[in-house]
């Protein structure tokens, strides 16, 4: 039989995920719509009102696209920290590690979950901001570039994590620990052009912060970050990350004795 | 000349487990090597931590080789290990399916990670579901069938690809009898269908029953490989447990020395009878030397006490 497995077995991973994520949408799509609905709430309306415009926008202007880039971040890589680390913990993950699919594809098949997840959950946040504000778009191609390099960067590190991960705890320490407070840190609720001179110099070293403000741009047009660097910064590590996912699973860490 | 190839062949193979905290580094195989033909029926034969799984896990790409070669179907696993993959259907040993899923679910989606076609897949499905007696669960949950059928599940999923070679490691431990002879009339079958079996069991008698050639493999090491027959014919020996009326005394013991008699106690031998040896012959020379015999029975064959050693001193 000379079938070559790539695309129906890539299709047949994210066919599988897509229902997953769906038919889980209390979990999957409905936390981020809530979370993001107070954040715009509390931080948008309540105090926005009081406080004043940033780089020429309206408080809650300027903190929509950071809070969407949040809920990116956080659903693309908890998509694939848990489904992998769940398939490794069932020893599900033996179905794909001894099936012909190449190793590139199955880490394609677990990254295209995140990216759906993070795509969904970025299109329920932007539903849920009309509420509250009206959105203007400053370029697309920017706005849609930043989204995607992110989740795909935010989806393979979900990986990296779950490969090393041993027990349920060890999925949640680096989303709690690492993600979360670099994405506070990451300019979602001020400009770094705010911050005394030696803060902005340490944030500038927090890559959330040029996903944010590349994000931001796609909206505002304003960004504490040259596009330039900001891509080249959200680009590299990406192509990096790939690189590590690739290594460790052609050499079975983690999953093979 | 394609049929020249071997289904699997395996040499010098070594797995070296790496420690893994306070557990030491095992060597599982110390240098095994086989060749496996197409169409054959093979069993692996060897009691707990004898390296089956560990060999198993090898030719699917569960395990990563410390040394040696391995080949499915003429395809290294190291130069073509998605290619040789391809050939190979895998019941592990422990269940490895998502126990929230629905039945039909996991055997679709096993389908599509060989590259079938979904159309195809759900004809492939009913097909095997129907062979295995799970067309009735098709919809059930993962979690709500019985062991036997969790077992059948992990089969039917295997040969939904249609593979060339079927992988089985201790696919009856903990069925039932009754069940374990359905499976075993449902994998000759597919055996004479054409389908290249390679089945690991401890189960001596399944070995027997089903398959044409067998290794015994202990301790990481392949200790005997030949067809049934041959092994049969090599091992099985009858040896016969002897009560002898009156005590045996040491000239007795020296007059007996061209026979295979081991002296139990001073009351029991055992005498092993080569194939064609006959009972009468030894009688003859123990009544000649005055000994008499009271009682006789049989110790059972030689092969399956070959085995049960192994399995008593991998106990210990
Ligand atoms: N993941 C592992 N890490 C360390 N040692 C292992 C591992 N798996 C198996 N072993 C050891 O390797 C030997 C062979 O095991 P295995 O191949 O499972 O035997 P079998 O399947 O014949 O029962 C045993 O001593 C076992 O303890
Ligand atoms: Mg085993």
């Amino acid at each position: 039989m000379a079938r070559t497995p790539i695309l129906t077995g890539y299709f047949t991973m994210v066919r599988k995920d897509f229902v997953r994520i769906i038919r889980i949408w209390s979990q999957t799509l409905l936390p981020p719509a809530v979370t993001t609905g107070l954040y715009f709430a509390i931080f948008g309306t309540f105090i926005g009102s009081q406080v004043a415009a940033v780089k020429g926008f309206s408080y809650i202007q300027f903190i929509v696209p950071g809070i969407i880039m949040m809920s990116v971040i956080t659903s693309a890589y908890m998509n694939t920290v848990s489904t992998f680390y769940f398939a490794k913990w069932q020893r599900t993950i033996d179905e794909l590690l001894v099936s012909p699919m190449p190793s590139w594809t199955v880490i394609a098949g677990f990254v295209t979950g995140g990216l759906m997840r993070a795509g969904l959950t970025a299109i329920v946040v932007v539903l849920v901001a009309l509420f509250f504000t009206h959105l203007t778009f400053f370029s697309m191609g920017i706005l849609l570039g930043a989204v995607f390099l992110t989740a795909l960067l935010m989806s393979l590190l979900g990986l990296i994590n779950a490969i090393f991960a041993k027990s349920f705890d060890a999925i949640s320490i680096v989303p709690t620990f690492v993600l979360t407070p670099l994405t506070y840190l990451g300019g979602v609720f001020y400009s770094v052009d705010q911050l005394p001179e030696f803060f902005r110099t340490i944030s500038m070293a927090n890559p959330i912060l040029y996903m944010v403000n590349a994000f931001r741009y796609g909206f505002l047009g304003v960004s504490d970050v040259p596009m330039s660097i900001a891509f080249a910064v959200m680009g590299g590590l990406t192509a990096v990350a790939f690189g590590v996912t690739l290594f460790l699973f052609r050499n079975g860490a983690g999953l093979k004795n | 000349m394609t049929d020249s190839i071997a289904a699997i062949k395996v040499e010098g193979l070594r797995k070296v487990y790496a420690k893994d905290g306070k557990k030491a580094g095992t060597e599982a195989l110390k240098g095994v090597s086989l060749s496996i033909p197409k169409g054959e029926f093979f069993g692996l034969l060897g009691p707990n931590g004898a390296g089956k799984s560990t060999l198993i896990g090898i030719l699917s790409g569960l395990v990563t080789k410390s040394e040696g070669m391995a080949e499915i179907a003429g395809l290294s696993i190291d130069a073509y290990p998605d290619q040789a993959k391809a050939h190979i259907g895998l019941v592990p040993q422990e269940f490895n399916f998502n126990i929230f899923e629905k039945v039909i679910d996991i055997v679709l989606d096993q389908a599509g990670y060989y590259g079938m076609p979904r159309k195809e897949a759900l004809l492939r499905a009913e097909v095997v579901l129907k062979d295995l007696g799970l067309w009735e669960k098709k919809d059930a949950k993962a979690q709500a069938l019985s062991g036997g059928m969790k077992r059948r599940l992990m089969i039917a999923r295997a040969l939904v690809h249609e593979p060339e070679i079927l992988l089985l490691d201790e696919p009856t431990a903990g069925v039932d009898v009754e069940l374990r002879r359905g499976m075993w009339d449902f994998l000759r079958k597919l055996n004479e269908s054409g389908t290249t079996i390679v089945l690991t069991t401890h189960y001596l008698e399944e070995a027997e029953l089903l398959c044409s050639r067998i290794a015994i493999i202990n301790g990481g090491e392949i200790i005997e490989q030949g067809s049934v027959k041959e092994l049969l014919t090599k091992l099985n020996f009858v040896t016969l447990i002897m009560d002898t009326a009156e005590t045996i005394t040491p000239a007795q013991v020296a007059l007996m020395r061209d026979l295979a008699v081991k002296i139990v106690d001073d009351t029991t031998l055992e005498l092993t009878l080569k194939p064609g040896e006959t009972v009468n012959d030894s009688i003859r020379l123990m009544t000649k030397i005055g000994i008499q015999i009271a009682n006789i029975r049989n110790s059972g064959s030689r092969l399956e006490e070959v085995f049960v050693n192994l399995i008593d001193k991998d106990k210990k």
